[in-house]
């Protein structure tokens, strides 16, 4: 399969990345020849072979129920590009 | 004592232990260092407050005979650690001016081991690179030059480009690095320094700025595998807040280093001889298992048949994890935002991570994002999942018969700057030695083997079973007594 640079723009889009026309132009062969390039992995008998979930055997752990830290808004927001009264601020989602 | 920067991290450790130096002296001679280094840029941020109160808290305990397992002990952390109040920015733009609120446990186990930060060490963006030219920051310069008169800028290797080269050039006795599919064992190969990257969930990978979680694990980069042993243990450990990380005890592995390998079985696999590979590669690989026998170890050649497709598998899982970890970046809780006048927040999202990332970060979340979309996750996300438990299954079938494997490192000596960065999967071919082992979560080694006919270091990889880092460690200590690598650059930063 091939991507064309409408599908670029649909993954960029995706990924919430902007890229302009020359990029998209320039991102599709690029990523074609990586996915070309991982073609490969089609010819491999992988019948009756579960998919990798673990690398070293290990079991989620749980953990008592109960709140473990907080109280620490100020740190929280501490990197924030614009925090307002407390909370993230962002553009206004609602018109 | 002038030439404190000329030793490792046993020997600052005994020497200030001994007292024939104090740790002010040691911190004080690779600040110095690192002031001189400029040329190199494998700092992104120095903190020389931090290593002189390391330094003078190390020198107060040796007064009150309290002295920890690294006390005196400066290290170079890499960016992707996040440090209490200092810049962490893992090669990214994105991070600029982030100044974390809280300690990566690796960075805290060592600190809490006593040692101090000479600074946060310059890494490819997000650590997905192999050259070290995708930072944000610039490229890092190894201190090795060919032999030809030239003055060609050499690759240190990546992503831990700026740990290697520190370390080589003497800027640290010993540094973190970080490896998701070669980014310890390359570089340390490119410069002639020994690193390991231990079992996948032996280092905690909280406050590690993450890539591809199922892969990433920290370990040292050090002179040699004493020092790498030491550093090792000080950085492993569980922790309750990484859900991956391994509920075990953290051997002595200092204490038990050994070189004493008779009767050890080393496997040779045949799939490593691969077409293109400079004959240089094969000639030190042959060298090295003339070592290995010498120590008393037997020689036995084994097969991985799955290992032509490590490569393409990890240019899917990685993309496809770092796709997701790093939907992060967002413009919100932290890092830049750009955001368009009269735009919305979708507008916002996407002008931020359009400046903000590089192109070889964008190119691998645009892959990981086309991976996972939907009509496309069975045929190579699964795929590749599948694939994976199948080179996994190659390793486990062939430590019955051995107890370790020998392989190359990397495909070739460190390259000139530019010579790669215009092809990514000739980049990506780098790690085709070294992502196999990270595919399958097992602890692998690279050591120094000797010197190119350019005069370039070349280093050979041994990969154990899992949670076996003492074997590893030992038959690279018997590999290392009989390299006798002392190769250094000279000093021309």
């Amino acid at each position: 399969m091939s991507v064309d640079t409408a599908t670029v723009r649909k993954i960029a889009s995706l990924a919430r990345i902007a890229v302009s026309d020359a990029e998209a132009e320039a991102l599709a062969p690029e990523l074609n020849n990586i996915l070309g390039w991982v073609e490969q992995l089609q010819e491999v008998d992988v019948s009756g072979v579960a998919p990798m979930t673990a690398v070293i055997p290990n079991a989620l752990r749980l953990r008592e129920d109960k709140v473990t830290d907080g109280g620490i808004r100020k740190d929280v927001l501490a990197n924030a590009p614009n925090a307002e009264h407390g909370f993230f601020a962002v553009p206004k989602v609602i018109e | 004592m002038s030439n404190v920067t000329e030793l490792g991290i046993a020997a600052i450790r005994d020497g200030v232990r001994d007292g024939s130096f104090s740790a002010r002296e040691v911190a004080e001679g690779f600040i110095g260092a690192i002031e001189g280094a400029k040329a190199l840029n494998a700092f992104t941020v120095e903190t020389p407050e931090h290593a002189l109160a390391a330094a003078d808290a190390a020198d107060a305990a040796r007064a009150s005979g309290q002295l920890k397992p690294l006390s005196g002990v400066p290290l170079g952390i890499k960016d992707l650690f996040a440090t209490k109040g200092v810049q962490t920015t893992a090669g990214s733009r994105m991070l600029e001016g982030f100044k974390p609120v809280y300690e990566s446990t690796v960075s805290g186990n060592l600190f809490a081991a006593g040692a101090g930060m000479l600074g946060k060490l310059n890494m490819d963006e997000f650590a997905m690179g192999s050259s070290n030219e995708t930072s944000a920051w610039g490229p890092v310069l190894s201190p090795w030059r060919r032999n030809d008169g030239g003055n060609a800028a050499l690759t240190p290797g990546g992503s831990s480009g700026g740990s290697a080269s520190a370390v080589a050039a003497r800027l640290a006795p010993g540094v973190t690095g970080t490896d998701t599919g070669g980014s310890i064992r390359q570089p340390a190969a490119f410069v002639g320094i020994t690193g390991i990257k231990p079992t996948y969930g032996r280092c905690s990978r909280w406050g590690m700025v993450a890539f591809a979680s199922s892969l990433d694990q920290a370990g040292p980069m050090a002179h040699d595998v004493r020092d790498c042993a030491i550093m090792l243990q000080a950085m492993a450990g569980f922790d309750p807040k990484d859900s991956t990380s391994l509920n075990l005890p953290v051997p002595n592995w200092e204490a038990a280093l050994s070189g004493d390998i008779r009767g050890k079985r080393i496997g040779i696999p045949k799939e490593y001889r691969i077409e293109g590979v400079p004959e240089e590669i094969d000639r030190v690989w042959e060298q090295g298992i003339a070592w290995l026998r010498d120590a008393g170890a037997e020689i036995v050649e084994v097969s991985l048949p799955h290992t032509k497709y490590a490569l393409p598998t990890y240019y899917i899982i990685a993309p496809a994890e770092a796709s997701s970890n790093l939907a992060r970046y967002d413009g919100v809780r932290y890092g830049q935002r750009v955001a368009p006048e009269g735009g919305n927040l979708q507008d916002m999202y996407e002008a931020t991570r359009a400046a903000g990332f590089g192109k070889e970060v964008k190119r691998r979340i645009m892959i990981g994002t086309y991976v996972l979309s939907a009509g496309f996750y069975d045929a190579y996300f699964n795929q590749a999942q599948k694939v994976r438990a199948l080179i996994a299954r190659d390793f486990e079938r062939v430590f019955e018969e051995v107890d370790l494997l020998l392989t190359p490192t990397a495909p070739s000596a460190a390259f000139g700057l530019g010579e790669k960065s215009n092809d990514p999967i000739a980049m990506y071919l780098n790690d085709v030695f070294a992502v196999p082992a990270s595919l399958a979560g097992l602890p692998a080694i690279s050591v120094p083997a000797g010197l190119n006919a350019q005069g370039l270091p070349l280093g050979l990889q041994l990969i154990g079973r899992a949670l076996d880092e003492q074997g590893v460690l030992n038959a690279a200590l018997a590999f290392e007594e009989r390299a006798g690598f002392k190769a250094r650059p000279e000093a021309w930063w």
